[in-house]
């Protein structure tokens, strides 16, 4: 994906990180900022289903050919469901950030915390500043 | 992101090209360079299928002159300075001389850089540096031309910008701009490229054919941009590193630093101790006794990628690592102790806190496949 794009639908932390919820359940990814930032992504290890993410902590990392990178978790809770095309294919993340890039589904342990989440006209505002 | 410290970065002639290419930048030693333009991975796959073409003006040269010239090279520089071939042509008496790489050490076999040395005249050498240890390097030079009063040591960093084209394609779209034939592999010319003056050099640092270029700055972007009308595509800092490191060719500040000597990191073939440059009766100890570490060259077995500064565990270190655009598998070097240093040893690298599975293998990792068998 070429133009940078931050679609309405969805909730961004300042790490550049992205979470779509759906009532107790979350997607989560890296933005368009963030995989660009990092350019082409060459390697993508998900954490274990079950294992706990905690909001601002890292809780995977994804590496272009130059560089590692943590991935924070926007939200808190347990992982259920991890993208394992990524293993194959994880230049996805450069390609869909938000659709078939996405990184991990988790189950919320807080249903306050999305509200602390920019939107996308928020974030958008902070990677101007 | 700002740069570190209040001040500028220096910036190539060949910048603006960079830009309007679209390129994305990174701050190396001091100079805003390209990373990448189209992608590391098309660049990367770009030279080793056809061609590509990289600004590396970023390099240092210094020139050493005079009678006593090659004398101080001698003492500098570990390879046999004095085996470099200089000839000067029937035709226009236009000379072709050697090209040498050595390396830099200190008393204590501690490596200061790693270098090529290009024969321009019978007493005339140019040395190209790399951008971090340049004025350290002329420092050094000038310390010891002091022992030499018939030798002039010149800093000529800002009288040349270098691109270097390499691939398979590199020397046939060179040599369509060049008034006569390209000098050969591990030798240099001058040459009239599409009208400018140019030190062709049969050198480069990615195992593939091709030249580097040295020019004039002001004569660099007409012919950068002949050579990407050619054909060569631009190419930036991630696809030298990683074409490099398939080709197991060291990193100066990675695989190579004032703490290891050159038989540790594999370049006891460079190193000539009968000439008595300096660093060479510990450089001669070492070879004699066995050096303790040594660099291999190595390939992830599974998934994962190490990076620089992961240790090998029972001792050791990765000093170079990446994904391998041509093998698909995470690849690097690393310091091992000299009993594990052996084709097939499995090791166990520290991938922050994730233990990876690597062997051994022989130097190069790449080699190009053969060429199709007729059908």
């Amino acid at each position: 994906m070429t133009e940078a794009s931050y679609p309405e639908e969805l909730l961004y932390h300042p790490e550049h990180d992205w979470a779509r919820v759906e009532g107790e359940q979350a997607t989560l990814g890296i933005t368009w900022y963030a995989q660009d930032a990092l350019g082409e992504v060459v390697f993508f290890e998900p954490p274990a289903v079950g294992t706990s993410v905690s909001k601002d902590a890292p809780y995977a990392e994804v590496e272009s050919v130059k560089a590692v990178s943590d991935v924070i978790a926007p939200l808190s809770g347990e992982v259920t469901e991890v993208n394992a095309a990524l293993a194959q294919n994880p230049q996805v993340i450069n390609e869909d950030p938000y659709g078939e890039g996405w990184l991990v589904k988790v189950r919320l342990s807080d249903p306050s915390e999305p509200q602390a989440l920019m939107d996308a006209v928020a974030y958008s505002a902070s990677l101007a500043g | 992101m700002s740069p570190p410290g209040a001040r500028a970065l220096n910036r190539t002639a060949l910048f603006e090209r960079h830009r309007e290419a679209g390129a994305r930048f990174t701050e190396f030693a001091g100079w805003e360079m390209p990373l990448s333009y189209a992608g590391p991975r098309e660049e990367h796959v770009a030279v080793r299928q056809a061609c590509g073409v990289f600004d590396v003006s970023h390099m240092g040269q210094i020139e050493t002159s005079g009678p006593q010239a090659g004398a101080l090279l001698q003492r500098l520089l570990s390879n046999d300075v004095a085996a470099i071939p200089f000839s000067v042509g029937a035709d226009a008496g236009i000379g072709t001389g050697g090209a040498q790489y050595s390396v830099l050490c200190r008393e204590d076999g501690g490596v200061l850089d790693d270098l090529f040395t290009y024969r321009l005249d019978s007493d005339r050498y140019l040395t190209v540096t790399n951008a971090a240890t340049h004025a350290r390097d002329l420092d050094w030079f000038r310390a010891h031309a002091s022992e030499f009063p018939e030798a002039q040591v010149s800093d000529r960093i800002s009288d040349y910008a270098m691109l270097a084209v390499q691939g398979p394609l590199a020397r046939g779209i060179v040599q369509a701009i060049s008034d006569s034939p390209l000098p050969r592999r591990m030798t240099a010319a001058s040459r009239r490229l599409a009208g400018a003056d140019v030190l062709v050099c049969g050198t480069g640092y990615t195992g593939e054919e091709g030249v580097e270029l040295l020019c004039r700055p002001e004569d660099a972007p007409a012919l950068w941009d002949e050579i990407v009308r050619r054909g060569a595509v631009p190419a930036g800092l991630v696809a030298r590193d990683t074409l490099r490191l398939e080709v197991c060719f060291h990193l100066y500040g990675n695989d190579l630093t004032l703490e290891r000597g050159p038989i540790e990191a594999g370049l006891g073939w460079c190193c000539k101790e009968h000439t008595g440059f300096i660093g060479a009766p510990a450089v001669r100890a070492v070879r004699e006794a066995g050096p303790a570490e040594k660099l291999v060259a190595f390939a992830i077995d599974g998934p994962g990628i190490a990076r620089p500064g992961n240790p090998v565990v029972g001792g050791g270190e990765v000093t170079s690592g990446t994904l391998s655009p041509c093998l698909g598998v995470g690849i690097g070097l690393a310091y091992v102790p000299s009993a594990a240093a052996v084709t097939g040893t499995r090791l166990e690298i520290d991938v922050r806190g994730k233990m990876r599975a690597a062997v051994v293998k022989d130097k190069p990792l790449y080699t190009k496949p053969p060429e199709d068998a007729p059908a």
